[in-house]
């Protein structure tokens, strides 16, 4: 391993701008003549919108325009739409309501835009935003997923507010296996609501250049890439061409900032129709009301087992809030990300999963980090766990009784596992946490009036997202291949074009470890390009841990080319045959001989041109790949979370936190270890803090960091987090991705700790103090009756 | 509009602003310092934070008029004319303490402040405890507390022009 290869701890590069205040984020861009825009939002969960009067805003100082939804309709501004087509059981397609950018004839949640304000400052539009008048019949609305069927409908399209009623498996065969089961453990749980607040909010600046009839939108997009379409070709504000989409540093995504919102779209419109410069920064309240949220499921599960506790059958009916519009990959998290990881680590014979897929009066929900796999596996680890308790077994036994132990491993819910050792994650994070001196530390913690208990979950996520032809027969409107360029420049330093793109992941260090190891060039010497649709000519974004397994496959494949060139200039350069030119630790060499040749000695006869025959090869050294992948690649871990809690106040303190995973080869340890730790927090802020509470009149309760409890540092430990290997066969350096493990393994662990501790089962997230000491006091009747 | 003086990371400068503007939005949008940056609208997260006459603020909630007169710091007053990293710049880098930046100027800024109040020698519940005003979202803190043990570290051994930031 070279010192900036593959494996290395390789400090960042990107650092350096980061921690001197050089970064330059959507908000930190400025253009000449630059207006402001401010959003007049609905303060209703639904209404008929009777009028709006801007006559006032328009009359204030500063304002440039005051701009309608009806205007929006009236210049044919396309709607934002999902792209991914769910088929429900009785074979009709998903209802998707049309989704305006600014609502023109009614709003369907707090927060829904009904016209914008442009002015010369931020402040002088926010004071005109205040003096449009909206006149609104305030309409009955729902946000709770469970009573959506039932409560008033919200769109046309979709009766009993149901997008799809969808299912996966075989329900006969489970049936069957049901009824044969020796025990079967059920659960009844809810997957609380999140709201991702990646610490930048969103931004949106659209400029328009008449004379070119060209449109620029700098955006803090996950996929620039893809918003540039969608705002092409379904939104139609202008065609791919003549749109070029910016996304620079961008300050956290976690899945909120891949999807198209309605304020770039409306930056876009306004920009060519005032023909300055609009920028939209966003408020934090208003990433609250409009960032999509994540997860808000409600499940019934139930696990089969036999007398030995070898799992024979689960099944689950869910219900999935998407909130009042379909966002942009909003269909596919409830189900092909979700309940295709109802198996776990385990081999379990038959699965059926039902999910209905609601619309509320609430913000839209889509992916966030992890997105449905979080989900699956705190049911899966959730049932697994309780059935252990219920059956007597130990909880580490029954899972080792059912991992999964051959590979590949075909599923009864799609997924085709290729590579895994689950026993040794496992048994490497018992050794880890210490679980053998588990007992001595409970007694210690009794003596001192508090309770502990130790939560186990071994999960799996399927990510590396994904194989086109496969997603595309699933019902995915694109293809989740990604491209890479590797333009070698005449003095031999580097730049690589990515599709993917990076928002904290350090691709600008990791895809340089690649190229520095295959090229045998100083890391220095190596650029990484990405976020701009006038440079990278197309690629697909970062989400689904997806840019090690796709990204990097791609930029391997154009290294491949690269090689392969550069030999053939060389086989000129050293007058020898092309067969007998090697390639190692930049140099190239005539086997056999001692001619060679440096790196930057060929890539200058590559331009220059001077020895090259024009007939066998053309000048330059540039090359470029797109790599669509095999499979899916399967993360998966154990994750060991150990828990006090005092009975007196339900508080819950993470006294120690173990992670091993397995992530196939690891660039740079370090960022990947830094993605863990992340995603453990988020999974725990899942598990004890976070929660997006709406009121019964739709009012988002939780709408700013006073009210919506993000985790500070004290309260999280620190981590201890290792790996163990199975390489991803499905990928030339087998890569299996690592950024969501942590969100995915975590809630479940955490959960399963605290039951452990305070001995009921009967448990909810946000687990907190509250909620924690309300489920002792309703278990201690229970338990007395029990003793008694 | 009335006129407003003061001394940003040693340079005197002077602007007309409204009197409701920010001290975030006079470095940022009047004197271009985008390091700063703005993450909440309640001052809470912390990404704001400068220094005022040597104490940590958020600048999201602070008028830039009460800063007449003052001197104030920013992320990019930190490392010396040279261009070499002030050490707790340096030990956010080494022990990877930030993933997307953005915290990352707060949170620099809140460290230097917690040195000065705390000393050198900071214990992980100390440091945890006193972050309570700054919020990060990727890195989970851990690699943080870190960099702000070893930077704290690192400041005490260096001479008194490494020991704050002013």
């Amino acid at each position: 391993m070279s010192a900036t290869g593959i494996g290395a701890a390789v400090r960042r590069k990107e650092d350096i701008r980061f921690i001197t205040g050089k970064g330059q984020y959507t908000d930190d861009v400025t253009r000449p003549g630059e207006t402001r825009a401010v959003f007049v939002r609905s303060p209703h969960a639904r209404a008929k919108i009777k009028s709006i009067d801007t006559s006032a805003a328009k009359k204030m100082p500063g304002v440039v325009a005051v701009l309608t939804g009806a205007e929006l309709a009236a210049d044919k501004v396309g709607n934002l739409i999902c792209g991914w087509m769910i088929t429900s059981k009785d074979g009709s397609p998903m209802k998707m309501a049309p989704h305006p950018a600014l609502a023109a004839e009614t709003v369907n949640h707090v927060g829904d835009a009904v016209a914008v304000v442009i002015a010369e400052t931020q402040a002088q539009a926010r004071d005109a935003a205040e003096k449009v008048k909206v006149d609104y019949q305030v309409l009955p609305s729902v946000t709770d997923a469970a009573k959506a069927k039932s409560g008033p409908q919200i769109h046309e399209v979709a009766p009993k507010n149901t997008i799809y009623e969808w299912a996966l498996g075989d329900a006969k065969a489970v049936d069957a296996a049901f009824a044969a089961a020796k025990h079967v453990t059920k659960l009844d749980i809810v997957n609380n609501r999140l709201i991702p607040n990646a610490i930048e909010p969103r931004v949106a600046l659209a400029e328009y250049d008449s004379g070119n009839d060209a449109l620029t939108l700098w955006n803090t997009s996950q996929n620039p890439h893809v918003a540039r379409l969608v705002i092409s070709a379904f939104v139609g504000i202008a065609p791919e061409h003549k749109l070029r989409v910016i996304a620079p540093d961008v300050g956290g995504g976690f899945g909120s900032k891949i999807f198209i919102y309605p304020e770039e779209v409306v930056c876009l419109w306004a920009a060519r129709k005032v023909n300055r410069p609009v920028k939209w920064t966003a408020e934090r309240s208003e990433s609250f009301l409009t960032d999509a949220h994540g997860r808000d499921h409600v499940t019934h599960a139930e696990l089969a087992l036999d007398e030995n506790g070898k799992m024979l059958a689960l099944r689950a009916h869910t219900i999935a809030n998407l909130g009042a519009y379909m966002s942009t990959f909003s269909s596919c998290v409830p189900t092909y990300l979700y309940a295709t990881l109802m198996s776990g680590q385990y081999a379990i014979p038959q699965i059926y999963c039902e999910v209905d897929a609601v619309y509320t009066n609430t913000v839209p929900v889509d992916a966030l980090r992890g997105a449905g796999r979080p989900e699956a596996t705190f049911v899966v680890e959730r049932l697994v766990e309780v059935a252990a308790r219920q059956m007597g077994i130990e909880p580490t036994e029954l899972r080792k009784r059912n991992f999964v132990k051959s590979f590949p491993h075909q599923t009864p819910v799609i997924m085709a596992y290729d590579a895994g050792d689950y026993h040794a994650s496992l048994k490497k994070a018992l050794e880890l946490a210490d679980v053998k001196g588990f007992n001595k530390r409970k007694r210690e913690s009794v003596r001192h009036g508090k309770l502990r208990g130790l939560g186990f979950s071994t999960y799996i996520e399927a990510c590396g997202i994904a194989p086109s032809q496969a997603v595309g027969s699933l019902g995915c409107g694109v293809g989740l291949w990604e491209s890479a360029e590797v333009r070698v420049n005449p003095t031999g330093s580097v730049e690589v074009l990515t599709g993917c793109h990076a928002h904290g992941q350090g691709h600008e260090t990791t895809f340089a470890q690649v190229v520095s190891e295959r090229l045998g060039i100083p890391i220095e010497n190596i650029a990484i390009v990405h976020g701009d649709t006038d440079k990278v000519q197309f690629g697909m974004g970062t989400y689904g841990s997806r840019s090690g397994a796709v990204g990097i496959s791609a930029l391997v494949k154009a290294l491949d080319k690269v090689e392969a060139k550069a030999k053939k200039v060389a086989s000129h350069v050293l007058e020898a045959a092309e067969a007998d030119i090697e390639f190692k630790d930049g140099k190239f060499t005539v086997a056999g001989t001692d001619k060679s040749a440096a790196w930057g000695d060929i890539t200058l006869q590559a331009y220059v041109a001077h020895k090259l025959p024009w007939q066998d090869v053309e000048p330059g050294l540039s090359e470029g790949a797109f790599y669509d992948p095999a499979n899916f690649t399967f993360p998966a871990g154990c994750h060991i979370c150990e828990v006090e809690v005092d009975a007196e106040t339900g508080k819950t303190e993470i006294v120690n936190w173990t992670a091993v995973d397995d992530f196939g080869t690891v660039i740079n340890p370090m960022i990947v270890e830094g993605q863990v730790h992340g995603g453990v927090a988020h999974g725990i802020g899942q598990a004890l803090l976070e929660h997006a509470v709406y009121d019964k009149d739709g009012q988002l309760v939780a709408g700013s960091y006073m009210d919506y409890a993000m985790p500070h540092a004290h309260d999280l430990p620190s981590f201890k987090v290792e790996t163990t290997e199975t390489k991803s066969p499905s990928n030339p350096l087998g890569i299996k991705g690592c950024g969501e493990a942590g969100a995915i393994a975590s809630p479940a662990a955490v959960i399963n700790a605290i039951t452990d501790a305070i001995g009921t089962e009967e448990l909810t997230m946000p687990a907190t103090a509250n909620v924690v000491w309300s489920a002792i006091q309703r278990a201690q009747p229970a338990r007395q009756a029990a003793a008694e | 509009m009335p006129a407003v003086s003061m001394t940003v990371n040693g340079k005197a400068v002077t602007g007309d602003v409204e009197a409701r503007t920010l001290l975030v939005q006079f470095l940022r949008e009047t004197l271009r310092l985008t390091g700063t940056h703005v993450g909440c609208d309640t001052s809470q997260c912390g990404a704001c934070v400068v220094h005022i006459d040597g104490i940590a603020a958020k600048a999201c909630t602070t008028l830039a008029l009460q800063c007449e007169g003052g001197k104030i710091t920013t992320i990019e007053g930190l490392a010396e004319p040279g261009g070499s990293l002030h050490p707790m710049q340096e030990a956010f880098r080494e022990n990877h303490g930030l993933q997307c930046g953005y915290c990352t100027p707060g949170m620099i800024m809140a460290a230097l402040d917690i040195v000065r109040r705390k000393g050198n020698d900071l214990d992980e519940h100390t440091i945890r405890a006193q972050l309570d005003g700054n919020i990060c979202r990727c890195t989970g803190y851990h690699n943080i507390v870190k960099a702000i043990a070893a930077g704290a570290k690192t400041m005490g051994k260096g001479g008194p022009t490494r020991q704050a930031a002013e």
